[in-house]
């Protein structure tokens, strides 16, 4: 979802930096409403007249700071039968708190699984409490819990798709989960 | 040689199971006690459009209370009392003869005429007649072999009942709704995303069930004969493990507004949520009683999981199970006196059962990935899903532990069933 919105941001970007202060000349309208014209290529628009009187400012292009860095990490494993954040975590998180800190109108929605032995239901509770541990966390370092949300999927999306233990150990997982604003 | 005969019938059926069926069945081990029954071929069922004589032999032999005996031989086939020559039964050691007709009636109609003779006694015990569109020939044959049941062990049959269970094929999810047999399949919803838990209301008009299809665990009731669905359970967090009152007015389950997973209750048509517990860890997979008095469900309250009860208003709970680390998934027989539930072995997980006034534990299975156990209407049979090959199948153990059947949807993964009640 997060990289939609990116990526739409950056469109909106580019249609912004494209347009100037002028108005641009209309592109023809076509007389087969609804079918792309036949003719883009003999009757191109003219380039927009260049004010040469005047100095602007270019926007430099958004880079969106949850896919660099420590932010693009989203992903916290947890040992077996454990529900603790492992302190090698502890940047990770520390990192969103931070991030949705500066974000107030930024909502993370925390996603608990488990492997897939056991029972479906005991198993969604097992990833409540995954997911409601690294909640507890963003709280602690100041989030508020308006912008949180704890919620599991138990043993029903596994990441991973095999029965070893490389496979259980993959989806004993909480994920942070950027959601459209 | 007995063993013989009954293995030779069993597998005569097995390959008689018509190749277009999506759900194949096989059946192993016998009751205790087996009603050794014959059932001639109806002369005028060549009229219906599958043998119903042949449903009604498969449904008493899946029972694993019944033993059906070859009618081959016998030459005229006898279609009233005073035709039957007894001693040719008796030879074939069946205690039990059912023999009849279907003749037609108005508007297209058939009459399916059965009558129940008591070998032994050289009796008739009973005798019914139904009327039926031909279409409904595996509906009648299912009441015929409920008729036959019911006179022969005492017992209400269940032949006529409908189950629920998720297949899952790839990345699809179908809830579906089938006959308890497998037969007659039709999906209630298909979904890209995971379906778990599924209830039938006590009337049998509904399924409560947990989607994920909003990203997050949330509850919906479907009427399943009109497709009408309401999002009942849709609270912050994670909403879960739904159960029916026995009068279908409320809904047990599972929230996480505090935090960890707890039960509460809910108007079955949405509302307000009550808590019901208040621990410090996990309380799940709630059950009502029949009486509709208390509540069993899993609680990690002592460390590992283990089944509690409570009173179904909330208050103190108690626990259930003691024998071993994990036991999960509880359900409550139809007469209330026995819990059937999940229990790891080691590292196998299996159906075991409770008995709850002497609290003698045993298991039942000898599968090793077992899940969500199911009560069959009469009690007599516990539906569940297990793993075979890495395959999802349904299976089915008699209470007893003898009987024992597998249920395999052919190209999917079937899991999460549900037995429905019995239809009024």
């Amino acid at each position: 979802m997060f990289k939609r919105v990116s990526a739409i941001s950056i469109i909106a970007l580019l249609v912004a930096c494209s347009t100037s202060g002028e108005k641009q000349p209309e592109a023809p309208v076509s007389e087969n409403q609804g079918r792309p014209p036949m003719t883009t290529a003999e009757v191109a628009p003219k380039p927009p007249p260049v004010d040469t009187g005047r100095i602007s400012t270019v926007t430099p292009p958004q880079v969106d700071e949850l896919t660099t860095g420590v932010l693009a990490k989203r992903s916290i494993y947890f040992d077996l039968d454990s529900y603790e954040v492992k302190p090698e975590y502890r940047a990770l998180v520390e990192a969103h708190a931070s991030f949705l800190r500066k974000n107030p109108s930024r909502k993370v929605v925390v996603e608990g699984n488990t492997d897939e032995r056991g029972s479906r239901e005991y198993n969604l509770s097992l990833g409540q409490k995954r997911a409601e541990a690294v909640k507890k966390m963003l709280v602690l370092l100041g989030v508020p819990e308006s912008q949180l949300e704890a919620v599991s999927f138990g043993e029903e999306k596994p990441k991973a798709q095999g029965k070893d233990e490389a496979a259980y150990a993959e989806n004993r997982r909480g994920d942070l989960s950027y959601r459209a604003q | 040689m007995k063993r013989l005969l009954c293995l030779l019938a069993l597998l005569s059926w097995w390959l008689a199971v018509p190749a277009a069926a999506q759900m194949t069945i096989d059946v192993s081990g016998a009751g205790a006690r087996q009603y050794p029954i014959a059932i001639t071929n109806f002369p005028g069922e060549a009229a219906l459009p599958e043998s119903l004589t042949q449903i009604v032999r498969a449904d008493l032999e899946r029972s694993g209370l019944f033993r059906v005996i070859d009618t081959a031989g016998i030459s005229p086939v006898p279609t009233e009392l005073a035709q039957v020559r007894f001693a040719e039964w008796a030879a074939k050691s069946a205690d039990y003869l059912a023999i009849g007709v279907v003749v037609p009636a108005t508007d297209g109609r058939l009459t399916v005429r059965v009558r129940l003779v008591d070998v032994v006694k050289q009796a008739e015990l009973a005798s019914f007649a139904f009327t039926m569109a031909p279409a409904l020939t595996r509906v009648t044959a299912h009441r015929t072999a409920d008729e036959i049941y019911a006179k022969i062990t005492g017992e209400k049959g269940f032949f006529n009942t409908k189950i629920a269970y998720v297949k899952k094929a790839g990345t699809r999810f179908d809830l579906i709704v089938a006959d308890y047999d497998g037969q007659n399949e039709q999906s209630a919803l298909t979904s890209r995303e995971p379906i778990i838990s599924p209830e039938w209301s006590p009337d049998g008009s509904r399924l409560v069930y947990v989607s994920f299809e909003n990203r997050k665990p949330q509850i919906w009731v479907h009427e399943i004969y009109t497709s009408k669905r309401t999002l009942v359970g849709n609270f912050r967090g994670s909403n879960s493990a739904p159960a029916w009152s026995p009068d279908g007015r409320e809904l047990a389950v599972v929230l996480t507004l505090s935090g960890a997973s707890q039960i509460y209750t809910l108007p079955a048509t949405g509302g307000e949520p009550r808590r019901l517990t208040t621990s410090p860890g996990i309380d799940t997979e709630p059950v009502y009683s029949p009486d509709g008095g208390t509540i069993y469900f899993t609680s990690d309250r002592g460390g590992g999981p283990q089944i509690y009860r409570m009173p179904a208003g909330g208050g103190e709970a108690r626990r259930v199970t003691f024998k071993g680390a994990y036991n999960v998934s509880p359900k409550v027989s139809p007469d209330g006196k026995t819990l059937a539930y999940v229990t790891r072995n080691g590292g196998l997980f299996q159906i075991a059962i409770l008995d709850l006034a002497t609290g003698q534990e045993r298991t039942l299975t000898d599968t090793v990935k077992d899940e969500s156990p199911s009560f069959a209407p009469n009690g007599k049979l516990i539906l569940y899903a297990t793993e075979i090959g890495g395959k999802g199948v349904l299976a089915a153990v008699s209470t007893d532990g003898r009987v024992k059947q597998r249920l395999s949807v052919s190209a999917a993964d079937a899991r999460e069933p549900a037995w429905g009640p019995f239809t009024k």
